[in-house]
């Protein structure tokens, strides 16, 4: 086997034993030796994905000028002569940057976690569970085949679950936990017809011989003939496995589930629900993209309306909420959003910046992942030091924790788009993919960057400025192991901007020559600097501004704060229509015709017993009679019937 | 009808049916047993009674096997066997026996009849 792969195995292996020995012998453990256990193994393997990304861009993955997928695998489960399930390890650019960037924000995590965690019970569970996440996640990005993608693509749902319902004696966590697996899982469901029906027709599970426009183009035009509502059969496979991604990335209308998602550990949030799990949909679609490019162009200009659609709703939520975790789980939405419009607007190849917009989700994705498990990871350090999760606990912050501080304003700044923070770079690039190839999606995402730049000052300054509050004992700067992921976030977040993306990470593996679009560029830093410019205004000392502003949009103000009431229409649709519609009448055949089918036998079984029971009456001389006159019967009926 | 005629053919019967007496002893035995078995009340007079049922069967296998196999043992060795088992069964019936009336002070089928619906 192939080094590379080899230690890309290691990668996978090393949670995994993580897992299994912190969860069956962490009870054993003291809570310093799992800790170290967890963290150095998240060490190690985000050591080895740096050696891997290092080797695969600057070494082996690079042949004349393209990069190359490189995989290894083995045959698992042979369902036909052409369909199999597979087993593997496949390495490409995206792959490798997601292993990039699951490894660090997990290792960071699994450091901040010894401090977050300290003393909490159940602490070895939880690095038993953060082990298992990590696997799991991992495996998904390397996987060869979709339906490998999709086995560690329950897993990591599984581990979420777990991870969100971590305080299980707490109710709230308990049903956040159960809704967050019951509406993933219900996306899934159309992951699974989804893929069934595109192997159906591909005749193959692999993604290198799904991609392979030329072989997938040919099957697909000798054989698919078959239409449902006027859709080609292979663009509702493609749409039902883009249901699946939207599930895990909290597209509307499925997105009810991530703000809830928020009652787990705040490390967890910033792994899974910000910087990992979440993009998996993004992942999904840019792994499968020169299909919904070639064969689905029509699902995949849905897909950009919808992250449009979705990235505009959650950040005029997130304008309106007052519990802080809430406030970043709307912007982790509307920028996942943001990332699955830039794919929506893409082209393919490399040629006239066509495949940009591919590019710029990547990039976004990357970016995005350590900004926001830093926003995260610092929101989660305040709580630590404040005891609450409302912004009307705090206020004047900055005093108290200035590491916290300065790290949180950077990655404001970096999502706010402001140069040289990485943000600015990504967001740019989508803006410039929106602009070239669709305006209106372009000024939706205009008005969104204005927005995030909003909602984002508005909880800095109500964090650290604002009102003075009293608070009962000093807030004070967390430990060393979590201010030290912060600091290392915050220097990636300043860093990761100037990495040459479009050199790597390319829809063809040919390196892609950009220039800066100094019209789009300029406008949407003003964007950003207007909408930091009001939050100032209105947040910065305590005025009666917010207060106004939100009087004088009365109804729109309300339906915002309420998050336009999905997840009432959920409960209306739920509990008024399926339960009672649907489900009180089956349960009302299951009770009377089924159940009473199953009584009848057993009251009729049970009445002839009752008669026949006196048969048996313990006396051995009757029972004797009976059998000696039936005997004499039978043996008449045998020698003198004439049979 | 003359008594010397009824002999005859008697005797003409038996000298036809070698096998007949013997039947016949068998078949009174085995009878003897069912009606003790079913008229006794005593667990003992029951267990005597199923000896006798078990021995009627025992000449039949014997006679059977004497007549009309003569060369063959099945029918002796069979009888044998079913000797012994007769044995161990009456051991365990006797032991039951005595198990019921340490518990109960009788053995009369009418008395123990606890086991029934």
């Amino acid at each position: 086997m192939d080094t590379n792969i080899v230690i890309a195995l290691f990668i996978l292996i090393i949670p995994v034993f993580n897992f299994l020995f912190l969860g069956l012998l962490g009870s054993k453990m003291s809570e310093k030796t799992a800790g170290t256990i967890g963290t150095v193994g998240l060490g190690i393997v985000a050591l080895l994905s740096y050696i891997t990304a290092y080797n695969y861009f600057f070494g082996y993955g690079k042949v004349d000028g393209v990069y190359l997928p490189i995989s290894e695998g083995f045959e698992w489960l042979r369902f036909t002569e052409h369909l199999h399930i597979d087993l593997g390890i496949l390495l490409d650019p995206i792959s490798i940057m997601m292993l990039v960037v699951v490894s660090t924000v997990s290792f960071m995590v699994h450091l901040y976690s010894i401090g977050y965690m300290h003393g909490e019970k159940g602490f070895q569970r939880y690095f038993s569970f953060l082990s298992l996440f990590s696997f799991a996640m991992l495996g998904l990005v390397v996987a060869t085949n979709i339906f490998q993608m999709y086995i560690f693509w329950e897993l990591v749902g599984v581990s979420s679950y777990l991870l969100i319902g971590f305080y299980y004696t707490k109710p709230s966590a308990v049903a956040a936990s159960k809704k967050a697996f019951i509406v993933t899982r219900f996306a899934d469901l159309g992951f699974l017809v989804g893929i069934l029906l595109l192997s159906y027709f591909t005749k193959t599970f692999d993604f290198a011989q799904i991609c392979d426009t030329s072989a997938t183009g040919a099957i697909l035009s000798n054989n698919v003939t078959t239409t449902f509502l006027g859709f080609s059969v292979i663009s509702w496979a493609m749409a039902l496995i883009f249901i699946g991604g939207a599930g895990k990335s909290a597209m509307l209308p499925l997105h009810i589930w991530l703000p809830d998602a928020m009652e787990g550990p705040t490390p967890v949030s910033a792994l899974i629900h910000a910087a990992t799990m979440v993009v998996a949909g993004v992942f999904l679609v840019a792994r499968l993209f020169p299909v919904y490019y070639f064969f689905t162009p029509t699902v995949l200009q849905i897909i950009g309306y919808l992250g449009a659609a979705t990235s505009l709703f959650a950040a005029l939520v997130a304008c309106t909420q007052t519990d802080i975790k809430r406030v970043l789980a709307f912007s982790t939405i509307s920028q996942i959003a943001y990332m699955l419009v830039a794919l929506g607007v893409s082209k393919y190849g490399a040629e006239h910046e066509a495949g940009l917009g591919y590019m710029a989700s990547m990039f976004h994705l990357f970016t995005h992942a350590f900004f926001k498990s830093l926003l995260f990871l610092a929101a989660g350090a305040i709580i630590h030091a404040v005891h609450s999760n409302e912004m009307g606990d705090m206020g004047g912050l900055r005093k108290y924790l200035p590491i916290t501080h300065i790290t949180f304003l950077i990655a404001c700044l970096s999502i706010a788009g402001i140069p040289p923070f990485s943000g600015f770079f990504s967001k740019d690039e989508i803006l410039v993919a929106a602009f070239e190839h669709d305006k209106i999606l372009f000024v939706c995402q205009y008005l969104v960057a204005g927005l995030t730049a909003f909602y984002m000052f508005r909880l800095y300054y109500s964090i650290f400025w604002g009102k003075e509050t009293h608070y009962h004992h000093t807030p004070h700067e967390a430990g060393l192991n979590m201010t030290i992921p912060l600091l290392f976030l915050a220097f990636l977040t300043v860093v990761t901007g100037f990495i040459p993306f479009a050199d790597l990470i390319t829809t063809d593996g040919k390196p892609m020559e950009i220039h800066t679009v100094w019209e789009v560029a300029i406008p949407s830093v003003l964007v950003g600097l207007v909408g930091i410019a009001i939050a100032t205004y209105m947040y910065k000392k305590p005025t009666l501004m917010p207060d106004k502003v939100s009087n004088s949009l009365g109804g729109f103000y309300k339906a915002t704060a309420k998050k336009f009431y999905f997840d009432e229409l959920y409960i209306f649709v739920t509990k008024k229509i399926i339960f009672n519609g649907i489900s009180t009448p089956i349960a009302w055949f299951d009770r009377h015709v089924v159940d009473g089918f199953m009584d009848l036998q057993a009251t009729i079984s049970n009445g002839v017993s009752a008669k026949i029971k006196g048969l048996q009456s313990g006396h051995v001389q009757q029972y004797v009679w009976v059998f000696a006159v039936s005997v004499f019967i039978i043996a008449g009926l045998v020698i003198f019937l004439p049979l | 009808m003359d008594i010397s005629l009824v002999i005859g053919l008697v005797v003409d019967y038996f000298s036809k049916n070698p096998m007949a007496p013997y039947l016949i002893v068998s078949t009174i035995m085995f009878f003897a047993g069912v009606y003790g078995f079913i008229t006794r009340h005593n667990l003992l007079a029951m267990l005597m009674s199923l000896e006798l049922i078990l021995n009627a069967v025992n000449i039949n296998f014997v006679v059977f096997n004497r007549f009309l196999y003569p060369g063959q043992m099945e029918g002796m060795f069979f009888s044998i066997f079913a000797i012994g088992v007769a044995a161990a069964e009456t051991a365990v019936g006797i032991a039951i026996i005595i198990n019921v009336f340490r518990s109960g002070k009788k053995i009369e089928t009418s008395e123990v009849n606890t086991m029934k619906y």
